[in-house]
């Protein structure tokens, strides 16, 4: 019985997240894509919850489809381009030549994923993918990437700052 | 259970979409939110392989791509809008000064 409900909730998720991600490419105004962006963030949150990762589901709605996002919101805003300056797509040779790359990555992982078929799912611990659980991974095994994470965000706040101002 | 190879087609899937976005796509900010699609789908990747390890290793994987793809994020768009600046466009095929024959 419990698996059939996770089943239909992958599926359900599934289906909106590909749809919402076509919606992105598929959109020709910038606005109309980061909404849709915002709706793939929030089913692909779902999908994290099914695969028990409580906490980067979390922090893919607060980083990702808040944070990240407004940011984007606001630089469309800022720039209010006008359809003019949308400009012209790709050729359609560039387009199909895109879509075959695309169709065949996704056949050479198809292939691979066949492989992993027979793998049995292990078990898990109760308190798998919680805070806590994460963090104290994040805070003995993974102490010096994680430091490093807060140099790198430091480096990206000046540089963006840097970057985006007309006089410092 | 969902099936792992469920899991890694529909990010193989996902991970196309962002591709073909990137390749057709000629809007600087549209690209960068395909880019997002794309370390998105290396996300579900890592997690759902965690899952079935059984392992949060994954997890903290997963949650340096999100640290890192904001800091992507800020400095991209950081970029874009200096280059609107000087140049009234977020075209990128209206921006080719590196390019050799241009």
């Amino acid at each position: 019985m419990n698996v059939t409900a996770e089943l239909v909730a992958f599926a359900i998720f599934a289906t909106l997240l590909l749809a919402s991600a076509i919606g992105v490419i598929y959109a020709r105004s910038p606005m109309y894509a980061a909404m849709s962006l915002v709706a793939a963030f929030v089913f692909q949150a779902g999908l994290y919850v099914l695969l028990s990762a409580h906490l980067l589901a979390f922090m893919q709605i607060l980083v990702y489809a808040g944070a990240v996002m407004v940011l984007f919101l606001f630089v469309i805003m800022l720039l209010s381009l006008g359809d003019a300056s949308l400009g012209e797509e790709r050729q359609k040779g560039m387009q199909v030549l895109g879509a075959l790359g695309a169709i065949g990555l996704v056949a050479l992982v198809a292939g691979a994923a066949r492989e992993v078929l027979a793998l049995e799912p292990s078990t898990v611990a109760a308190d798998f993918g919680t805070v806590k659980a994460v963090g104290r991974v994040l805070f003995t095994q993974y102490l010096l990437p994680f430091e490093a994470t807060s140099i790198l965000l430091l480096v990206a706040i000046v540089g963006a700052v840097v970057v985006a101002k007309e006089k410092i | 259970m969902v099936p792992l190879s469920a899991y890694l087609l529909l990010a193989a899937i996902l991970f196309g979409i962002g591709l073909i976005g990137v390749i057709i796509k000629r809007n600087a900010l549209i690209v960068m939110m395909c880019v997002e699609l794309m370390l998105n789908a290396a996300n579900l990747t890592f997690l759902a392989f965690a899952r079935q390890q059984g392992s949060v290793g994954g997890h903290a994987t997963a949650f340096f791509i999100i640290a890192v793809a904001a800091a992507e994020a800020a400095v991209g768009l950081a970029i874009v809008i200096a280059i609107y600046r000087t140049r009234d466009t977020v075209n990128m095929d209206e921006i080719r000064e590196l390019r050799e024959d241009a």
